[in-house]
């Protein structure tokens, strides 16, 4: 059968499955968006610019696990891709970006539009490929999907050139490629279950490897087999319950006592789909001293990157997990577990911030399992610390990169992701101001997110440095903006709301809950609130404060 | 310490940026690196000399071999390995000095390859220390200017780097 190059396109999409498409049409792409309306059994979703449609397509991925898509034309589109295609990079989350590029005849003359998007994105992309001839497009799609959802999961874009979307070439449609994990090392799975059987106070550090692999039945058998607590980076939250009793909660630079105390009395630190970031690890050469540390991931280059380890086992966590779980001898370490659980006592706030009432209060009123995205900042901490995240994939934030304006175009693809369910996204009034445009796309599609604006007039992250670090000089951190947001959200279409005493707390969000569409909660707190406890970069696990005085 | 990597990869436009790319971005100190084609019309071949240690030698090997460009990825193992390096070298040579150069290029066995009135070109070919020392020796005639291939080296033996299955055989 032949088929131009842009129904090649649309016709192996539909054989990986995709069904909805985040992004912005323009020069480059116009037969690819032409083959897409004649096809018209795939949703496209129309974002405010090309940055919410990369973010979008993340959310979604990270909501659903499958493989996230965006559009975006040549030159401009492309490159506003590139925040969104660094985010997914930095927390592996599979993605396939496509872009257009003028014709062959106009490549590297700097043509209108033309831009090098490939040698542009090729450090933050697992792959790229800039296609040319139309005879390898088909199979380079099918590629791009396998690498982006194989492995170590990450962004790929595939850069198709205008000519090659309109020339024909013979398309056969495939399955696509089913992927299997090398086999792990079973003698380093024996290695590991020997350290574990002989430890005492073994502590589990779970990541986002875990939630990549679908692996959370697995570590929470591994965690009660072994009788170990187990705490969880940013990008591992919702790898076990956070209701069950074995869960100490976050761990890193803004990590909970109960957390930090375990990972410094432990005598195994077990880290499971972690790759020990600056933000987990803080000091990279004393996070672990004096302890033992077995490390599972996929990825061999995280073995030994940051920390050195006792013992690693390389593949998939749950294959490696349910190797390990069956060797370990059933050993009594109650006293070790109970000393961790204790602690957590230690992590009751006794006199709560304006943001973490206003979370309590949305956890309690939103459904349980409600995906929850979050931008960057202050708001972002006090959510991964307060909010009771019960599934894996419940979350979506960006971890590694710290992407300021994540949360609205991630808000949205977690929202397609979940069939349009209710959804949250806290943001913070700085972030919020970086993508708001996407605000018009949660209208136009309707979409349930409920938006909660923590307003504190100021950037609240970098200003708390400045406290730390700055001795309170507030370089370029007070905002002073005018915004009325409630009239903000009203002009777009969508609804505004306001919390600014603790009496409105419920009824405004029992209000936005019951609202058909997006709603935009201006949540006024107060300026000088911090992200407590902390450890400050580069400092050990015995240094973590409570107080900012 | 020097380790010399081969690896083999897909012989397109890009590969050289992604894996320089890579080595810039990661902060790998490279003595040299060369490229060059192989007996599969498909796959180039690269020769990769790393200043660093154990660590950076682990890390250059993984990261690299997470590349989808990268097919084949080897470190040599020392006394294992045949490393050759070319050196094309122009020195001044007047008439009356000529003999001297043509005294040592004897002993290392380099060839003339251009004779100009006041000039010669010789080429040695040798492991890299050979011609570093010939070098050291030819230095005080006055260099004109120079040019090395990097190293380029294989494995003693029927082993051929296409039939390294991972190089965790090499590397833990």
């Amino acid at each position: 059968m032949q088929l131009s190059g842009a129904d090649i396109l649309i016709a192996c999409l539909k054989e990986q499955g995709v069904d909805t498409i985040f992004g912005y049409p323009g020069g480059a792409v116009l037969d690819i968006y032409d083959a897409l309306y004649r096809d018209g059994t795939i949703n496209h979703v129309l974002t405010a610019h090309e940055q919410g449609a990369a973010h979008a397509a993340d959310g979604y991925a990270r909501k659903t696990g499958k493989v996230g898509v965006c559009f975006a034309t040549s030159g401009p589109g492309a490159t506003n891709l590139v925040t969104g295609i660094a985010t997914a990079y930095m927390d592996s989350i599979p993605l396939v970006a496509v872009t257009g590029n003028v014709g062959l005849s106009f490549l590297g003359r700097d043509s209108f539009q033309e831009v090098d998007i490939c040698g542009v994105t090729m450090p933050i992309t697992k792959h790229n490929y800039i296609v040319k001839d139309v005879s390898e497009l088909a199979d380079v799609i099918r590629e791009a999907f396998f690498i982006a959802n194989s492995g170590r999961k990450g962004p790929v874009l595939i850069d198709i050139l205008k000519n090659v979307q309109t020339q024909l070439a013979d398309y056969e449609p495939k399955t696509p490629q089913s992927y299997r994990p090398k086999e792990i090392s079973l003698r380093n799975a024996e290695h590991i279950a020997e350290i574990l059987n002989e430890c005492e106070r073994p502590f589990i550090m779970a990541g986002g490897g875990v939630i990549a692999a679908d692996a959370e039945k697995d570590l929470l058998a591994f965690a009660e087999t072994l009788g170990a607590p187990v705490s969880m980076t940013m990008m591992g939250l919702g790898s076990i319950p956070s209701s069950t009793p074995l869960s100490l909660g976050m761990l890193g630079m803004h990590g909970t006592h109960a957390s930090t105390k375990a990972c410094l009395e432990c005598d195994v630190i077990i880290a499971v789909g972690t790759r020990f970031s600056d933000r987990v690890a803080l000091s990279r050469d004393k996070f672990a001293q004096g302890r033992k540390v077995v490390q599972i991931d996929i990825d061999a280059a995280e073995i030994n990157k940051n920390v050195f380890v006792d013992e690693s086992l390389l593949g998939d966590v749950g294959t490696s997990l349910r190797a390990i779980t069956p060797l370990l001898k059933r050993r009594d370490r109650s006293a070790w577990l109970t000393s961790c659980l204790e602690r957590k006592k230690t992590d009751v706030i006794k006199a709560p911030i304006e943001a973490y009432k206003i979370l309590k209060a949305a956890s309690e009123i939103f459904p349980a399992n409600t995906p929850v995205a979050t931008d960057v900042g202050q708001h972002q901490i006090w959510t991964a610390q307060y909010y009771p995240f019960e599934k894996a994939r419940q979350l979506m934030t960006s971890g590694g990169l710290g992407t300021m304006g994540y949360g609205m175009g991630a808000a949205i693809g977690a929202c397609f992701g979940s069939g349009k369910k209710k959804t949250l996204l806290v943001t913070g009034d700085g972030s919020f101001n970086m993508n708001m445009n996407e605000l018009s796309t949660m209208v136009t599609e309707n979409l349930p997110v409920v938006i909660l604006l923590m307003n504190n007039t100021v950037l609240g992250m970098v200003r708390q440095w400045q406290k730390i670090f700055y001795e309170r000089r507030f370089s370029q951190t007070t905002l002073h903006k005018k915004t009325d947001y409630v009239k903000f959200a009203e002009s777009f279409g969508a609804k505004g709301l306001t919390i600014a005493r603790e009496e409105d707390i419920v009824p405004i969000l029992q209000e936005a809950l019951a609202s058909d569409g997006p709603v935009l909660v201006d949540c006024k707190i107060s300026p000088d609130d911090n992200a407590l406890p902390m450890i400050k970069p580069g400092q050990t696990y015995d240094t973590q404060i409570d107080t900012m005085e | 310490m020097q380790y010399t990597i081969s690896a083999l990869v897909t012989n397109k436009s890009g590969v050289l940026t992604k894996i320089s790319g890579l080595f810039s971005r990661r902060g790998f100190n490279i003595e040299s690196l060369s490229v060059c084609k192989t007996e599969d019309p498909l796959l180039s071949r690269m020769t990769i000399v790393l200043n660093g240690d154990d660590y950076t030698l682990g890390q250059m090997v993984k990261q690299m071999d997470k590349l989808i460009e990268v097919k084949k990825i080897m470190p040599a193992v020392e006394n294992e390995s045949i490393y050759r390096e070319l050196l094309l070298i122009k020195v001044s040579a007047a008439p009356e000095i000529r003999n001297q150069i043509v005294e040592i290029k004897e002993i290392y066995k380099a060839k003339v390859v251009d004779l100009s009135p006041n000039s010669m070109i010789l080429e040695l070919t040798g492991e890299p220390n050979k011609l570093d020392g010939f070098i050291r020796v030819i230095q005080p005639y006055g260099i004109l200017e120079m040019a090395r291939t990097g190293v380029t080296a294989i494995s003693r033996g029927e082993k051929c780097i296409k039939d390294v299955v991972s190089y965790e055989e090499f590397i833990l």
